[in-house]
């Protein structure tokens, strides 16, 4: 070693030490993170195709993207993944956690099958999804209701069914993590509360009230903002679920990222797509400090 | 220290000796880089050429290198100005503005690639790739568009030939069309869906067949919306809603129909055809795409083609020249045509006797005669526009008229946002 290293006192060597191990991440996110992030922000003042030179258009892609009806729609469209999907994925992933807690008959399997979907690739469930929606003669859904004698429902190929169906399988998919972060949570509670309450011959339901859910509150609230991140970049599921027409029809489906992605990659247009970002890196910001005011300890 | 500058000094004697030994191999061949996406039968089919190229030329050697289509584009930009990338390099047609603008290719040389006789050769599409006096880009090969159908339903259903017109299309999409007892479809007569190929049929054949003409002013303006665009777009509605012989989404994938053998006819291109001769079981034929009621014919067709690079200088641009100019004979559009299933570009080469009258292409190459090229500025955004105004009139009740004067509008924006 270094004359100069062995010439620190203690606690100069321990500096040195943490430093040398912070080194990696720090490069890393620099260059890997921040770097583009910034590049991000620039580009989306400029025009760009990918090819030729980068010029510079001010904040005509913002204005642009205000005047756009169809960033509008998809604007709307992410906020209703999110609305629906993350209030409804906890209250499922609770509910379950909640009941499995008190199940022992083969918990552990049950717990394996909940966890299953968050092991398999989004991808190549999407692709199922999107085969059990499908119209008679292949649609598992479409055929059960027709042996019914009742009248096919279209799924994907509706203005108004298509984004629930899509949502189905994401909180499906999300379920099995949070499902056993709130079993992690609910396993952390002392025991000794919930002896003293039954002393006190108190009902479940002000048990789950006064003492369960106050006590998962972290929990919930590393929830919400985990999942509502999720909902926020929706994209693998909608994208592969509608790939002949991507987030159609008429753009009903299509979520924020998608509408980024085609932008960037379709059309080309990266400034355009670089302010959409910018626009995605402000919701994500702006909704993720809000849940956590909100979620905080008065 | 010492054991350091020891170090350094190696270094620089090993560089120096690197140099030295390039400096003697200047006797040796010249080696260019072509660079295509991968796609298996592009690259087999490629890889015969440079074998071929290479024994007729052995002082030039040619480095093939592939990349997945998504990452293409991206790749092609980085490396060029870098000066690292392809000497040779294969492009959509649809992007030689961008390419030309970006400084990315050059012109063709005019001594060994006379305009005259490009345009003597080639079929008149490939004009498309000619700025100002020169060429800047050439195809191996071509796509166009044919009707596929499965003969086993036909013969099922007691038809004994293809439709030639478009009222002969409705009529035996009708015989081909089954429905279960509640009415859903099980077999749909024709796959029906913009998605697919259909955005070209309808742009550059359907429009035309009804007395338009899509666009004017070399693609830069849109002119479908008139009374022919809606005529067409009724047409095609028509055939879900009027003669309900099919229906948008059958089976997810019009492809998939056809091949499942749940779908009496598919239009679609000649790439088509390795995945269809795959599949066991499915017996099928192809034949020209249906003609007006009145006998006017039309095709679309694209193509990809190959061009020089800004990097290749000197030797080397003598070299990628010598390749260009092998891998645009009618000898490389046989072996193109053999391995890949894309057509000719050249009539001499593709209009062989034995190519008309070929099964399997024989159509397809047919068809050659009277396509026509769009110019494209976004293809998946201006196909984008083509299933909008579908799914209006489909899933909105949206009047055509209405439908396809929005879709004018739309896709008017796009080429304005790009030409601009």
């Amino acid at each position: 070693m270094h004359v100069w290293f062995h010439g620190l006192t203690i606690n100069g060597k321990r500096v040195v030490w943490a430093w040398s191990f912070l080194a990696l991440p720090i490069v890393f996110y620099v260059v890997i993170r921040f770097y583009p992030t910034l590049n991000a922000f620039y580009l989306s003042l400029q025009d760009w195709n990918l090819l030729g030179a980068r010029t510079w258009s001010g904040f005509d892609n913002y204005a642009r993207l205000l005047a756009d009806p169809v960033f509008w729609q998809v604007f709307k469209n992410t906020f209703v993944y999110l609305l629906i999907g993350t209030p409804l994925s906890l209250v499922f992933a609770f509910a379950i956690a909640y009941y499995l807690d008190q199940v022992r008959f083969m918990h552990g399997f049950i717990r394996a099958l909940y966890f299953l979907p968050f092991l398999t690739t989004a991808v190549a469930m999407a692709w199922v999804w999107r085969w059990f929606y499908q119209p008679v003669p292949i649609g598992v859904f479409n055929n059960a209701l027709a042996s019914f004698g009742i009248s096919q429902l279209p799924f994907l190929s509706s203005t108004t069914q298509a984004l629930p169906a899509i949502l189905a399988p994401a909180i499906w998919a999300g379920l099995g993590f949070q499902i056993i972060i709130f079993m992690a949570g609910i396993r952390a509670i002392p025991t000794s509360f919930y002896e003293a309450a039954r002393i006190d011959g108190v009902s479940a339901w002000v048990i789950l009230k006064e003492i369960t859910l106050p006590l998962l509150k972290p929990t919930i609230v590393f929830l919400v903002v985990f999942s509502s991140i999720g909902f926020l970049r929706i994209f693998d599921h909608v994208f592969n679920m509608t790939t002949n027409d991507p987030g159609g029809p008429l753009n009903t489906t299509k979520p924020l990222v998608l509408l980024i992605y085609d932008t960037a990659f379709n059309a080309f247009d990266m400034g355009y797509a670089a302010a959409l970002t910018v626009i995605l890196f402000l919701v994500l910001l702006v909704v993720s400090l809000l849940q956590l005011r909100l979620l905080r300890d008065r | 220290m010492g054991m350091v500058k020891h170090l350094l000094t190696g270094a620089v004697a090993g560089l120096a000796m690197t140099f030295g030994s390039l400096s003697v191999k200047a006797s040796e061949p010249v080696e260019i880089e072509y660079w295509q996406y991968f796609f298996e039968a592009r690259v087999k089919a490629m890889s015969t050429l440079v074998d071929n190229f290479e024994k007729a030329n052995p002082d030039i050697t040619v480095k093939m290198t592939h990349f997945p289509y998504a990452d293409y584009r991206t790749k092609v930009a980085a490396a060029i100005p870098a000066g690292i990338g392809p000497d040779v390099v294969q492009l959509f047609y649809g992007w030689l503005n961008d390419y030309i603008n970006a400084e990315l290719i050059q012109p063709l040389p005019t001594d060994v690639f006379s305009v005259a006789q490009i345009e003597k050769d080639f079929f008149p599409m490939v004009q498309a790739m000619k700025r100002g006096d020169a060429y800047y880009a050439l195809p191996t090969a071509v796509r166009s568009l044919a009707l596929f159908y499965n003969t086993r339903l036909f013969e099922e259903a007691g038809i004994t030939k293809p439709p030639a017109t478009l009222d002969e299309l409705v009529e035996t999409a009708k015989k081909l069309t089954k429905r279960d007892a509640a009415g859903n479809l099980t077999q749909v007569g024709i796959t029906l869906g913009m998605a697919g190929q259909d955005h070209h049929w309808f742009r550059e054949v359907l429009v035309r067949q009804f007395g338009g003409n899509p666009y004017l002013d070399d693609y830069k303006t849109v002119n479908y919306n008139s009374d022919a665009g809606k005529a067409a777009l009724d047409f095609y509605t028509g055939l879900i809603t009027k003669n309900r012989v099919t229906q948008l989404g059958f089976m997810d994938e019009a492809q998939a129909a056809f091949k499942a053998g749940r779908a009496g006819m598919h239009i679609d291109g000649s790439f088509r055809i390795g995945a269809l001769d795959r599949t066991r079981g499915l017996k099928w034929a192809v034949a020209e795409l249906p003609a007006s009621n009145d006998g006017v014919k039309s095709n679309y067709s694209s193509y990809w083609v190959n061009g020089i690079t800004t990097k290749a200088k000197g030797e080397k641009f003598e070299a990628a020249v010598k390749f260009m100019k092998y891998i645009s004979s009618p000898e490389a559009m046989q072996i193109w045509l053999d391995t890949v299933g894309e057509l000719p570009a050249m009539p001499a080469a593709a209009l062989t006797d034995e190519n008309k009258m070929n099964e399997k292409f024989g159509a397809f190459i047919r068809g050659l005669g009277y396509a026509n090229t769009t110019i494209f500025a976004n293809e998946s955004g201006q196909r984008q526009v083509m299933v909008d105004m579908v799914n209006k009139v489909m899933l909105e009740k949206m009047p055509t008229a209405q439908a396809i004067a929005e879709a004018a509008t739309e896709e008017q924006k796009i080429l304005d946002g790009y030409y601009k």
